[in-house]
């Protein structure tokens, strides 16, 4: 190949190439430019033996330390847990009632409930646990399923209406839907429930009548004194605190198609740790019994 | 001439530029892709997947329409925040019925692949329909309408068959009653369930909506997102003996 012509004014060699007097410099890449070329394919088989890399006929290159993603989270997690360490172990092994009369053991149930709180319960109990609208208040003394620390695990581990064969279960009748009370019966039964609280109720409806309703209807859950029976998870109605709402429509709307919130169970997506620090949480919320 | 100054004779020829290109794409695709379809490290086998029913894949579609992935992943990385916080990695055999997988590691909300069961019905219904109220601080859109619009069970069976030559191995009886597990699916003592669940293992029938009297695309998508995870027993999956 003949050597092309060196361009005079640059110093350059030309491609050879020539178009109406017009040549074509052939300018080499820069050198920091070809070296990190170079260095980038140095770097590449460096890799293919430090890391998994090749795929073999039934296997593949594990690379010189073994490295595994799988290995990594699986030993990240035994950290964490040598981190949580003895307080995890001795949370696991205290029974419930002998964990809020250690206030180390307390302290660290409840840091790790809240955290656990936060991402599982707070969608629907909200971030600080005040519940809304079908989502019970969890720091008011107010319980369906009763407050004590038995009660709370067991809600917690098993769920209402969850699908769980050891779930809170209870069906309030539709009273409106099924046809067992007419809708002026309603109206007297829910005003005769908002009065229990105190409030006060649209005047001309019969509340001696609507007293009469709930014993035959209601009583039976609720209580002669509507108080509520937790054993059924039949709420307190005396207490002015609403589930699904206290004014006069949402009552009658209760009464007409009945509620049946659900909560699910926990006990097979979190481990027994983490329900037990849940429960030690909820209950020191400020309303365990 | 140099060997360096071989590589001119490809410069200045198009037609050996281009072999020469499918030549080193064809080499690079073999080692890197072929090995995936042998491997046996690559194709793990997990139990208790199975196809998604057509009320399922109807609210899948519906994930899919809604751009619910431009948020939401479907993948908990082997990470230790991850994990402690969705569940158990994510395992590729659980979304090989998924035409097109969602993964992603994009989380403006989430991730959805362990959803099932962690929420009840109302609450998804509450949340989709108007996301602030339940989740104060949700930036999330709400998706009111889908409680309002009948799903259309006309284009399922043909969606069904376009997976299956994709490789879901829905069979001819599942996608002849495509309709009729749709209707057994989103109604509550429904004379097809047994059917149903006869066709497709674990799946749950139920007024997903809490509107009894229609099948909207609500009851599809929270169909959906309630067996989200739901299929696999990971407490059955050997650790040991699966790491890379």
């Amino acid at each position: 190949m003949a050597t092309n012509e060196i361009d005079a004014v640059t110093g350059t060699p030309t491609t050879g190439h020539e178009w109406d007097g017009i040549k074509e410099l052939n300018t080499p890449l820069p050198r920091w430019w070809l070296w990190t070329f170079y260095a980038c394919i140095v770097w590449s088989v460096a890799y293919w033996i430090v890391y998994p890399a090749w795929p073999l006929v039934s296997s593949y290159t594990t690379g010189l330390f073994g490295y595994s993603s799988r290995a990594n989270v699986a030993a990240d997690i035994a950290a964490l847990q040598a981190l949580r360490g003895a307080k995890s172990i001795a949370l696991g092994k205290t029974e419930l009632v002998d964990i809020e009369k250690d206030p180390a053991l307390l302290a660290f149930a409840r840091a790790q409930g809240r955290a656990a709180f936060g991402d599982n319960c707070a969608p629907c109990h909200g971030s600080g646990a005040a519940g809304s609208k079908g989502y019970p208040n969890l720091n008011d003394d107010d319980w369906l399923w009763g407050g004590t620390l038995d009660a709370v695990y067991q809600t917690i581990q098993y769920g209402a209406r969850s699908g769980h064969a050891k779930a809170r279960e209870n069906q309030m009748p539709a009273f409106g839907k099924d046809g067992t009370l007419k809708k002026d019966e309603i109206v007297q039964v829910a005003s005769y429930v908002r009065s229990l609280s105190g409030l006060t109720v649209p005047q001309g409806v019969n509340l001696e009548a609507g007293k009469k309703l709930f014993a035959d209807n209601c009583a039976v859950c609720h209580g002669d004194d509507a108080k509520g029976n937790q054993e059924l998870g039949a709420p307190n109605l005396t207490d002015r605190i609403w589930l699904y709402g206290g004014d006069q429509d949402s009552v009658i709307d209760t009464i007409a198609n009945a509620r049946s919130g659900v909560m699910p169970a926990w006990t097979d997506r979190l481990d027994p740790v983490t329900i037990k620090a849940l429960a030690v949480y909820v209950h020191t919320l400020g309303g365990g019994r | 001439m140099s060997v360096m100054a071989k590589h001119a004779i490809l410069e200045k020829n198009s037609i050996l530029l281009l072999i020469g290109i499918l030549l080193v794409i064809s080499i690079g695709g073999l080692v890197e892709i072929a090995p995936l379809f042998y491997l046996k490290s690559t194709i793990e086998k997990v139990d208790g997947m199975r196809p998604y029913t057509p009320l399922e894949l109807a609210g899948r579609t519906v994930y899919v329409r809604e751009g619910c992935y431009v948020c939401h992943s479907q993948q908990v990385r082997p990470l230790r925040d991850e994990v402690e916080r969705y569940g158990h990695y994510s395992l590729a055999a659980e979304s090989m019925y998924d035409h097109p997988f969602q993964w992603g590691s994009k989380r403006t909300g989430p991730d959805l692949s362990r959803v099932g069961g962690k929420y009840s019905d109302e609450w998804h219904v509450a949340h989709l329909s108007n996301p602030r109220s339940v989740v104060p601080q949700s930036v999330m859109p709400g998706y009111a309408f889908l409680a309002r619009t009948d799903l259309d069970p006309k284009a399922l069976a043909g969606h069904m068959e376009t997976l299956r030559l994709v490789g879901v191995p829905y069979t001819d009886e599942q996608i002849k009653n495509a309709a009729k597990d749709i209707k057994a699916q989103a109604t509550p003592d429904d004379a097809g369930i047994a059917e149903l669940q006869q066709r497709y293992a674990k799946s749950t029938a139920r007024d997903w909506d809490g509107n009894p009297s229609r099948i909207t695309e609500m009851d599809a998508l929270v169909a959906y997102l309630q067996m989200m995870g739901t299929l696999v027993d990971l407490k059955l999956y050997n650790e040991k003996a699966n790491l890379r």
